[in-house]
Protein backbone atom coordinates (compact mmCIF):
# COMPACT_ATOMS: atom_id res chain seq x y z
CA UNK A 1 0.00 0.00 0.00
CA UNK A 2 1.01 3.53 -0.61
CA UNK A 3 -0.01 6.55 1.36
CA UNK A 4 -0.04 10.07 0.07
CA UNK A 5 1.89 12.03 2.64
CA UNK A 6 1.56 15.76 2.75
CA UNK A 7 1.29 17.50 -0.55
CA UNK A 8 3.48 15.61 -3.00
CA UNK A 9 5.05 12.56 -1.36
CA UNK A 10 4.38 8.85 -1.24
CA UNK A 11 5.28 6.77 1.77
CA UNK A 12 5.35 3.07 1.00
CA UNK A 13 3.95 0.93 3.83
CA UNK A 14 5.30 -2.24 2.32
CA UNK A 15 8.50 -0.96 0.90
CA UNK A 16 9.23 -2.14 -2.66
CA UNK A 17 12.54 -3.95 -3.11
CA UNK A 18 15.22 -3.25 -5.68
CA UNK A 19 15.93 -6.87 -6.62
CA UNK A 20 18.81 -6.03 -8.90
CA UNK A 21 20.44 -3.11 -10.63
CA UNK A 22 23.01 -2.72 -13.37
CA UNK A 23 25.23 0.00 -14.75
CA UNK A 24 27.16 0.27 -18.00
CA UNK A 25 29.47 3.20 -18.69
CA UNK A 26 31.86 4.55 -21.31
CA UNK A 27 35.66 4.69 -21.18
CA UNK A 28 35.84 8.21 -19.73
CA UNK A 29 33.63 7.27 -16.74
CA UNK A 30 35.81 4.17 -16.33
CA UNK A 31 38.74 6.45 -15.55
CA UNK A 32 36.79 8.09 -12.70
CA UNK A 33 36.91 7.13 -9.02
CA UNK A 34 33.73 4.97 -9.10
CA UNK A 35 34.88 2.62 -11.90
CA UNK A 36 34.84 -0.49 -9.69
CA UNK A 37 31.12 0.01 -8.95
CA UNK A 38 30.04 -0.36 -12.59
CA UNK A 39 29.12 -3.70 -14.19
CA UNK A 40 30.63 -2.93 -17.58
CA UNK A 41 33.16 -0.27 -18.51
CA UNK A 42 33.40 -0.08 -22.30
CA UNK A 43 36.66 0.92 -23.89
CA UNK A 44 34.88 2.20 -27.01
CA UNK A 45 32.24 4.87 -26.47
CA UNK A 46 30.61 3.89 -29.79
CA UNK A 47 30.31 0.27 -28.54
CA UNK A 48 30.70 -0.99 -32.12
CA UNK A 49 27.69 0.96 -33.43
CA UNK A 50 27.79 3.32 -36.40
CA UNK A 51 26.24 6.34 -34.67
CA UNK A 52 26.30 7.91 -31.20
CA UNK A 53 22.52 7.56 -30.93
CA UNK A 54 22.64 3.82 -31.58
CA UNK A 55 25.47 3.54 -29.08
CA UNK A 56 23.44 5.28 -26.36
CA UNK A 57 20.57 2.87 -26.91
CA UNK A 58 22.97 -0.09 -26.73
CA UNK A 59 24.18 1.04 -23.31
CA UNK A 60 20.60 1.02 -22.02
CA UNK A 61 19.80 -2.37 -23.56
CA UNK A 62 22.90 -3.84 -21.95
CA UNK A 63 22.16 -2.39 -18.52
CA UNK A 64 18.57 -3.67 -18.65
CA UNK A 65 19.62 -7.15 -19.71
CA UNK A 66 22.28 -7.40 -17.00
CA UNK A 67 19.74 -6.33 -14.36
CA UNK A 68 17.44 -9.10 -15.58
CA UNK A 69 20.26 -11.66 -15.50
CA UNK A 70 21.28 -10.68 -11.99
CA UNK A 71 17.73 -11.25 -10.77
CA UNK A 72 17.59 -14.52 -12.72
CA UNK A 73 14.53 -13.40 -14.63
CA UNK A 74 13.39 -13.10 -18.22
CA UNK A 75 11.70 -10.08 -19.74
CA UNK A 76 8.32 -11.77 -20.10
CA UNK A 77 8.08 -11.94 -16.30
CA UNK A 78 8.19 -8.15 -16.06
CA UNK A 79 4.97 -6.15 -16.05
CA UNK A 80 6.32 -2.80 -17.17
CA UNK A 81 9.41 -1.01 -18.34
CA UNK A 82 9.66 2.68 -17.40
CA UNK A 83 12.34 4.60 -19.21
CA UNK A 84 13.39 7.97 -20.52
CA UNK A 85 16.42 9.88 -21.76
CA UNK A 86 17.53 13.21 -23.16
CA UNK A 87 17.07 12.55 -26.86
CA UNK A 88 14.24 14.06 -28.87
CA UNK A 89 11.22 11.73 -28.71
CA UNK A 90 13.11 9.80 -25.96
CA UNK A 91 14.47 7.70 -28.81
CA UNK A 92 17.04 5.69 -26.87
CA UNK A 93 14.51 4.41 -24.33
CA UNK A 94 11.76 3.70 -26.82
CA UNK A 95 14.10 1.77 -29.11
CA UNK A 96 15.60 -0.11 -26.17
CA UNK A 97 12.04 -0.98 -25.12
CA UNK A 98 11.46 -2.24 -28.66
CA UNK A 99 14.38 -4.64 -28.21
CA UNK A 100 13.33 -5.65 -24.70
CA UNK A 101 9.73 -6.17 -25.87
CA UNK A 102 8.12 -5.26 -22.54
CA UNK A 103 5.03 -3.10 -21.97
CA UNK A 104 6.62 0.33 -21.92
CA UNK A 105 5.91 3.63 -20.19
CA UNK A 106 8.02 6.41 -21.72
CA UNK A 107 9.08 9.21 -19.38
CA UNK A 108 10.68 12.58 -19.86
CA UNK A 109 12.18 14.36 -16.89
CA UNK A 110 15.54 15.23 -18.46
CA UNK A 111 18.25 14.23 -15.98
CA UNK A 112 15.67 13.66 -13.22
CA UNK A 113 14.35 10.63 -15.14
CA UNK A 114 16.29 8.11 -13.03
CA UNK A 115 14.38 8.88 -9.83
CA UNK A 116 11.14 9.72 -11.66
CA UNK A 117 11.25 6.17 -13.06
CA UNK A 118 12.20 4.59 -9.74
CA UNK A 119 9.44 6.50 -7.88
CA UNK A 120 6.79 5.47 -10.41
CA UNK A 121 7.98 1.85 -10.60
CA UNK A 122 7.83 1.65 -6.80
CA UNK A 123 4.37 3.18 -6.82
CA UNK A 124 3.14 0.62 -9.37
CA UNK A 125 4.57 -2.20 -7.29
CA UNK A 126 3.20 -0.92 -3.99
CA UNK A 127 -0.35 -0.57 -5.31
CA UNK A 128 -0.31 -4.00 -6.90
CA UNK A 129 -0.34 -2.42 -10.36
CA UNK A 130 2.71 -4.43 -11.31
CA UNK A 131 4.45 -7.53 -10.01
CA UNK A 132 7.89 -6.70 -11.35
CA UNK A 133 8.83 -3.42 -12.99
CA UNK A 134 12.06 -2.23 -14.47
CA UNK A 135 13.22 1.34 -14.79
CA UNK A 136 16.19 2.56 -16.77
CA UNK A 137 17.74 5.64 -18.23
CA UNK A 138 20.79 6.56 -20.26
CA UNK A 139 22.77 9.43 -21.72
CA UNK A 140 25.75 9.79 -24.02
CA UNK A 141 28.19 12.67 -24.06
CA UNK A 142 28.30 12.87 -27.85
CA UNK A 143 24.52 12.69 -28.46
CA UNK A 144 23.89 15.37 -25.83
CA UNK A 145 26.55 17.65 -27.31
CA UNK A 146 25.10 17.09 -30.78
CA UNK A 147 21.51 17.81 -29.77
CA UNK A 148 21.95 20.56 -27.20
CA UNK A 149 25.25 22.26 -28.02
CA UNK A 150 27.80 21.93 -30.83
CA UNK A 151 29.23 19.05 -32.89
CA UNK A 152 31.59 16.98 -30.74
CA UNK A 153 34.68 17.90 -32.75
CA UNK A 154 33.90 21.63 -32.82
CA UNK A 155 36.64 23.56 -31.08
CA UNK A 156 34.64 25.92 -28.88
CA UNK A 157 35.88 26.89 -25.45
CA UNK A 158 33.61 25.77 -22.63
CA UNK A 159 33.32 28.07 -19.59
CA UNK A 160 34.57 26.74 -16.21
CA UNK A 161 30.97 26.25 -15.03
CA UNK A 162 29.99 23.97 -17.94
CA UNK A 163 29.28 20.30 -17.22
CA UNK A 164 30.27 17.05 -18.90
CA UNK A 165 27.47 14.66 -19.91
CA UNK A 166 28.00 11.15 -18.56
CA UNK A 167 28.10 8.32 -21.09
CA UNK A 168 26.33 5.29 -19.70
CA UNK A 169 23.10 3.70 -18.57
CA UNK A 170 21.58 2.39 -15.37
CA UNK A 171 18.64 0.08 -14.77
CA UNK A 172 16.88 -1.23 -11.67
CA UNK A 173 14.41 -4.06 -11.20
CA UNK A 174 11.75 -3.35 -8.59
CA UNK A 175 9.57 -6.00 -6.93
CA UNK A 176 7.12 -6.34 -4.06
CA UNK A 177 9.16 -8.83 -2.11
CA UNK A 178 12.64 -10.27 -2.06
CA UNK A 179 16.03 -9.31 -0.79
CA UNK A 180 17.65 -6.01 -1.58
CA UNK A 181 17.63 -2.31 -0.83
CA UNK A 182 14.13 -0.95 -0.23
CA UNK A 183 12.31 2.12 -1.47
CA UNK A 184 10.80 3.86 1.55
CA UNK A 185 9.32 7.02 0.11
CA UNK A 186 9.33 9.32 -2.87
CA UNK A 187 8.66 13.00 -3.48
CA UNK A 188 7.60 14.27 -6.89
CA UNK A 189 9.01 17.71 -7.56
CA UNK A 190 7.50 20.86 -9.01
CA UNK A 191 8.93 22.67 -12.00
CA UNK A 192 10.95 25.57 -10.64
CA UNK A 193 12.22 28.31 -12.93
CA UNK A 194 14.42 30.99 -11.43
CA UNK A 195 15.15 32.73 -14.70
CA UNK A 196 18.53 31.23 -15.60
CA UNK A 197 19.15 31.50 -19.35
CA UNK A 198 22.75 30.32 -19.78
CA UNK A 199 22.62 26.79 -21.28
CA UNK A 200 26.11 26.09 -19.92
CA UNK A 201 25.08 26.90 -16.36
CA UNK A 202 22.71 23.97 -15.81
CA UNK A 203 23.68 23.53 -12.16
CA UNK A 204 22.37 27.03 -11.38
CA UNK A 205 19.12 26.31 -13.24
CA UNK A 206 18.49 23.07 -11.31
CA UNK A 207 19.67 23.96 -7.79
CA UNK A 208 16.42 25.76 -6.74
CA UNK A 209 14.34 22.76 -7.89
CA UNK A 210 16.52 20.37 -5.88
CA UNK A 211 16.18 22.52 -2.76
CA UNK A 212 12.42 22.88 -3.28
CA UNK A 213 11.94 19.09 -3.57
CA UNK A 214 14.15 18.33 -0.56
CA UNK A 215 12.33 20.87 1.62
CA UNK A 216 8.97 19.49 0.46
CA UNK A 217 10.16 15.97 1.25
CA UNK A 218 11.12 16.94 4.81
CA UNK A 219 7.83 18.79 5.30
CA UNK A 220 5.62 16.03 3.86
CA UNK A 221 7.25 13.21 5.81
CA UNK A 222 7.92 15.17 8.95
CA UNK A 223 11.62 14.35 8.98
CA UNK A 224 14.83 16.36 8.87
CA UNK A 225 18.22 15.93 7.20
CA UNK A 226 19.41 13.84 10.18
CA UNK A 227 16.97 11.08 9.12
CA UNK A 228 19.40 10.21 6.33
CA UNK A 229 23.04 9.08 6.37
CA UNK A 230 23.51 10.68 3.01
CA UNK A 231 21.59 13.02 0.75
CA UNK A 232 22.75 13.23 -2.86
CA UNK A 233 21.59 15.48 -5.67
CA UNK A 234 21.77 14.22 -9.24
CA UNK A 235 23.96 16.47 -11.33
CA UNK A 236 24.25 19.95 -9.89
CA UNK A 237 28.07 19.81 -10.10
CA UNK A 238 30.28 22.36 -8.36
CA UNK A 239 28.36 25.54 -9.15
CA UNK A 240 24.87 24.16 -8.53
CA UNK A 241 26.03 22.37 -5.37
CA UNK A 242 27.34 25.62 -3.92
CA UNK A 243 24.12 27.41 -4.82
CA UNK A 244 22.02 24.63 -3.27
CA UNK A 245 24.11 24.91 -0.08
CA UNK A 246 23.46 28.68 -0.07
CA UNK A 247 19.72 28.11 -0.48
CA UNK A 248 19.63 25.52 2.32
CA UNK A 249 21.29 28.07 4.59
CA UNK A 250 18.81 30.71 3.53
CA UNK A 251 15.89 28.41 4.39
CA UNK A 252 17.61 27.36 7.63
CA UNK A 253 17.72 23.66 6.73
CA UNK A 254 20.35 22.02 8.98
CA UNK A 255 22.10 20.09 6.21
CA UNK A 256 25.23 19.86 8.38
CA UNK A 257 23.39 17.10 10.29
CA UNK A 258 23.75 14.76 7.34
CA UNK A 259 26.28 14.27 4.58
CA UNK A 260 25.27 16.17 1.48
CA UNK A 261 26.95 15.22 -1.82
CA UNK A 262 26.31 15.50 -5.55
CA UNK A 263 26.58 12.64 -8.07
CA UNK A 264 28.01 15.05 -10.65
CA UNK A 265 30.93 15.69 -8.32
CA UNK A 266 31.45 12.02 -7.40
CA UNK A 267 31.77 10.40 -10.81
CA UNK A 268 34.87 12.14 -12.18
CA UNK A 269 38.33 12.93 -10.92
CA UNK A 270 38.65 16.72 -11.14
CA UNK A 271 42.43 16.59 -11.00
CA UNK A 272 42.86 14.21 -13.91
CA UNK A 273 39.73 14.70 -16.04
CA UNK A 274 38.78 17.86 -17.94
CA UNK A 275 35.11 18.07 -16.93
CA UNK A 276 34.86 21.74 -15.86
CA UNK A 277 32.23 21.87 -13.06
CA UNK A 278 31.45 18.11 -13.07
CA UNK A 279 29.16 15.46 -14.55
CA UNK A 280 25.61 15.75 -15.84
CA UNK A 281 23.10 13.80 -17.91
CA UNK A 282 20.44 11.18 -17.14
CA UNK A 283 23.13 8.56 -16.62
CA UNK A 284 24.94 10.64 -13.98
CA UNK A 285 22.53 10.05 -11.08
CA UNK A 286 21.53 6.65 -12.53
CA UNK A 287 24.99 5.04 -12.58
CA UNK A 288 26.09 6.62 -9.29
CA UNK A 289 22.89 5.45 -7.54
CA UNK A 290 22.38 2.06 -9.20
CA UNK A 291 26.08 1.28 -9.03
CA UNK A 292 27.92 2.99 -6.21
CA UNK A 293 25.16 3.90 -3.71
CA UNK A 294 23.14 0.67 -3.92
CA UNK A 295 26.38 -1.25 -3.32
CA UNK A 296 26.91 0.79 -0.16
CA UNK A 297 23.35 0.04 0.98
CA UNK A 298 23.77 -3.68 0.21
CA UNK A 299 26.99 -3.70 2.24
CA UNK A 300 25.29 -1.89 5.11
CA UNK A 301 27.76 1.00 4.92
CA UNK A 302 24.78 3.28 4.45
CA UNK A 303 21.36 2.68 5.99
CA UNK A 304 19.12 5.47 4.80
CA UNK A 305 19.78 7.72 1.85
CA UNK A 306 17.82 10.27 -0.14
CA UNK A 307 18.58 10.48 -3.85
CA UNK A 308 17.37 13.67 -5.51
CA UNK A 309 17.75 13.45 -9.30
CA UNK A 310 17.80 16.89 -10.86
CA UNK A 311 16.75 17.79 -14.39
CA UNK A 312 17.05 20.91 -16.53
CA UNK A 313 13.98 20.85 -18.76
CA UNK A 314 15.91 22.68 -21.42
CA UNK A 315 14.97 22.97 -25.05
CA UNK A 316 17.47 24.63 -27.41
CA UNK A 317 14.50 25.96 -29.42
CA UNK A 318 12.80 27.56 -26.40
CA UNK A 319 16.12 29.10 -25.33
CA UNK A 320 16.61 30.67 -28.76
CA UNK A 321 13.14 32.13 -28.38
CA UNK A 322 14.36 33.93 -25.21
CA UNK A 323 12.86 31.48 -22.70
CA UNK A 324 14.62 30.56 -19.47
CA UNK A 325 15.57 27.06 -18.27
CA UNK A 326 13.06 25.37 -15.92
CA UNK A 327 14.40 22.85 -13.44
CA UNK A 328 12.83 19.83 -11.76
CA UNK A 329 13.90 17.32 -9.12
CA UNK A 330 12.44 14.06 -7.86
CA UNK A 331 13.50 12.48 -4.57
CA UNK A 332 13.51 8.80 -3.62
CA UNK A 333 14.35 7.57 -0.13
CA UNK A 334 16.25 4.28 -0.11
CA UNK A 335 17.04 1.92 2.76
CA UNK A 336 19.50 -0.91 3.28
CA UNK A 337 18.12 -4.49 2.94
CA UNK A 338 15.93 -5.65 5.86
CA UNK A 339 18.48 -7.89 7.60
CA UNK A 340 20.89 -4.95 7.78
CA UNK A 341 18.25 -2.47 8.92
CA UNK A 342 17.00 -4.74 11.74
CA UNK A 343 20.45 -5.59 13.01
CA UNK A 344 20.81 -2.42 14.99
CA UNK A 345 17.13 -2.11 15.76
CA UNK B 1 16.67 42.95 -24.82
CA UNK B 2 18.54 41.47 -21.89
CA UNK B 3 17.25 44.22 -19.62
CA UNK B 4 13.66 43.57 -20.65
CA UNK B 5 14.10 39.95 -19.75
CA UNK B 6 15.42 40.77 -16.28
CA UNK B 7 12.58 43.26 -15.65
CA UNK B 8 10.02 40.52 -16.28
CA UNK B 9 11.48 38.39 -13.48
CA UNK B 10 10.00 38.41 -10.00
CA UNK B 11 12.10 39.87 -7.15
CA UNK B 12 12.93 36.34 -5.91
CA UNK B 13 14.10 35.34 -9.37
CA UNK B 14 16.20 38.50 -9.66
CA UNK B 15 17.74 37.85 -6.28
CA UNK B 16 18.61 34.28 -7.28
CA UNK B 17 20.08 35.44 -10.58
CA UNK B 18 22.38 37.78 -8.67
CA UNK B 19 23.42 34.94 -6.36
CA UNK B 20 23.97 32.60 -9.32
CA UNK B 21 26.15 35.21 -11.05
CA UNK B 22 28.17 35.60 -7.87
CA UNK B 23 28.72 31.84 -7.59
CA UNK B 24 29.55 31.42 -11.27
CA UNK B 25 33.34 30.99 -11.59
CA UNK B 26 34.75 33.74 -13.76
CA UNK B 27 36.30 32.91 -17.09
CA UNK B 28 40.07 33.40 -16.80
CA UNK B 29 40.02 36.29 -19.28
CA UNK B 30 43.67 37.31 -19.04
CA UNK B 31 44.93 33.74 -19.38
CA UNK B 32 42.50 33.15 -22.25
CA UNK B 33 43.82 36.25 -24.03
CA UNK B 34 47.39 35.10 -23.58
CA UNK B 35 46.63 31.62 -24.90
CA UNK B 36 44.65 33.04 -27.82
CA UNK B 37 47.58 35.33 -28.63
CA UNK B 38 50.07 32.46 -28.53
CA UNK B 39 48.06 29.89 -30.51
CA UNK B 40 46.52 32.40 -32.93
CA UNK B 41 49.96 33.86 -33.52
CA UNK B 42 51.49 30.43 -33.97
CA UNK B 43 48.90 29.47 -36.59
CA UNK B 44 49.69 32.69 -38.47
CA UNK B 45 53.44 32.00 -38.26
CA UNK B 46 52.86 28.52 -39.67
CA UNK B 47 50.74 30.06 -42.44
CA UNK B 48 53.49 32.56 -43.19
CA UNK B 49 55.99 29.72 -43.34
CA UNK B 50 53.83 27.81 -45.82
CA UNK B 51 53.46 30.89 -47.98
CA UNK B 52 57.22 31.53 -47.96
CA UNK B 53 57.75 27.89 -48.91
CA UNK B 54 55.42 28.19 -51.90
CA UNK B 55 57.23 31.35 -53.02
CA UNK B 56 60.69 29.93 -52.43
CA UNK B 57 60.31 26.37 -53.70
CA UNK B 58 57.49 26.69 -56.25
CA UNK B 59 58.52 30.09 -57.56
CA UNK B 60 55.11 31.68 -56.92
CA UNK B 61 54.49 35.37 -56.42
CA UNK B 62 53.08 36.63 -53.13
CA UNK B 63 49.59 36.81 -54.66
CA UNK B 64 49.83 33.35 -56.27
CA UNK B 65 50.95 31.74 -53.03
CA UNK B 66 47.94 33.03 -51.04
CA UNK B 67 45.34 30.51 -52.26
CA UNK B 68 47.44 27.33 -51.88
CA UNK B 69 48.57 28.51 -48.41
CA UNK B 70 44.97 28.81 -47.22
CA UNK B 71 44.20 25.41 -48.78
CA UNK B 72 47.03 23.75 -46.85
CA UNK B 73 45.89 25.35 -43.57
CA UNK B 74 42.30 24.24 -44.17
CA UNK B 75 43.37 20.69 -45.03
CA UNK B 76 45.48 20.54 -41.87
CA UNK B 77 42.61 21.82 -39.71
CA UNK B 78 40.19 19.30 -41.23
CA UNK B 79 42.68 16.50 -40.58
CA UNK B 80 43.13 17.61 -36.95
CA UNK B 81 39.34 17.80 -36.55
CA UNK B 82 38.89 14.29 -37.94
CA UNK B 83 41.56 12.99 -35.56
CA UNK B 84 39.74 14.55 -32.62
CA UNK B 85 42.52 16.96 -31.75
CA UNK B 86 41.11 20.34 -32.79
CA UNK B 87 38.33 20.44 -30.17
CA UNK B 88 40.86 19.86 -27.40
CA UNK B 89 43.07 22.58 -28.84
CA UNK B 90 39.96 24.82 -28.92
CA UNK B 91 39.26 24.29 -25.23
CA UNK B 92 42.81 25.39 -24.42
CA UNK B 93 43.30 28.13 -26.99
CA UNK B 94 39.78 29.63 -27.27
CA UNK B 95 39.68 32.40 -29.84
CA UNK B 96 43.27 31.57 -30.82
CA UNK B 97 42.13 28.51 -32.74
CA UNK B 98 38.61 29.75 -33.55
CA UNK B 99 39.36 33.04 -35.33
CA UNK B 100 41.96 32.01 -37.97
CA UNK B 101 40.78 30.27 -41.16
CA UNK B 102 41.51 26.93 -39.46
CA UNK B 103 38.64 27.65 -37.04
CA UNK B 104 36.27 28.10 -39.94
CA UNK B 105 37.45 24.80 -41.43
CA UNK B 106 36.88 23.15 -38.05
CA UNK B 107 33.34 24.55 -37.79
CA UNK B 108 32.46 23.12 -41.21
CA UNK B 109 34.19 19.77 -40.94
CA UNK B 110 33.01 19.06 -37.38
CA UNK B 111 29.39 19.60 -38.46
CA UNK B 112 29.96 17.48 -41.56
CA UNK B 113 31.42 14.59 -39.52
CA UNK B 114 28.75 14.91 -36.82
CA UNK B 115 25.84 14.50 -39.22
CA UNK B 116 27.42 11.84 -41.43
CA UNK B 117 25.18 9.26 -39.71
CA UNK B 118 22.08 10.89 -41.23
CA UNK B 119 23.37 10.31 -44.79
CA UNK B 120 25.43 12.28 -47.29
CA UNK B 121 22.67 14.56 -48.61
CA UNK B 122 20.37 15.25 -45.65
CA UNK B 123 23.12 14.73 -43.07
CA UNK B 124 26.51 16.00 -44.17
CA UNK B 125 25.27 18.20 -47.01
CA UNK B 126 22.44 19.88 -45.15
CA UNK B 127 24.25 20.37 -41.85
CA UNK B 128 27.74 21.32 -43.00
CA UNK B 129 26.92 25.04 -42.85
CA UNK B 130 25.02 24.81 -39.57
CA UNK B 131 27.70 26.72 -37.68
CA UNK B 132 29.58 28.38 -40.53
CA UNK B 133 26.45 29.45 -42.43
CA UNK B 134 25.75 32.58 -40.46
CA UNK B 135 29.41 33.66 -40.85
CA UNK B 136 28.94 33.52 -44.61
CA UNK B 137 25.55 35.27 -44.55
CA UNK B 138 26.67 38.16 -42.36
CA UNK B 139 30.09 38.28 -44.01
CA UNK B 140 28.38 38.78 -47.36
CA UNK B 141 25.97 41.37 -45.95
CA UNK B 142 28.86 43.28 -44.34
CA UNK B 143 30.86 43.13 -47.58
CA UNK B 144 27.86 44.47 -49.50
CA UNK B 145 27.46 47.42 -47.13
CA UNK B 146 31.18 48.23 -47.24
CA UNK B 147 31.03 47.95 -51.04
CA UNK B 148 28.10 50.36 -51.10
CA UNK B 149 29.96 52.87 -48.94
CA UNK B 150 32.96 52.63 -51.22
CA UNK B 151 30.77 53.10 -54.27
CA UNK B 152 28.98 56.16 -52.86
CA UNK B 153 32.12 57.88 -51.73
CA UNK B 154 34.11 56.65 -54.71
CA UNK B 155 37.27 55.89 -52.76
CA UNK B 156 39.94 53.40 -53.63
CA UNK B 157 38.89 52.95 -57.28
Amino acid sequence: MTMLKGHQSWQFREKPVILSSATVVGPFEGRGPLAHDFDIVHDDSLVGQDSWEKAERTYLEEASKIALQKAGMTQDQLSFYLGGDLMNQITSSSYAARTLAMPYIGLFGACSTSMEGLALASYLISTGGARYAMTGTCSHNSTAEKQFRYPTEYGSQKPPYAQYTVTGAGAALVAGEGDGPRVAAATIGRVVDMGITDPFNMGAAMAPAAVDTIISHFRDLGVGPDHYDLIVTGDLAKVGFELATDLFDKHRIPMHKTRYRDCGMMIYDYDKQMVQAGGSGCACSAVVTYGHLLNKLRAGELRRILVVATGALMSPLALQQSESIPGIAHAVALEAPDHLMNKEG
Amino acid sequence: MANNKIKKLTPTQQEYRQLALKRQPARPVLMNCLRAFLVGGLICVVGQGIQEAFMHFAGMTLKQAAAPTVAVLIAAAVALTAMGVYDKLGQWAGAGSAVPVTGFANAMSSAAIEHRSEGLVLGTGANMFKLAGSVIVFGTVAAFIIGLIRFVFGYGG
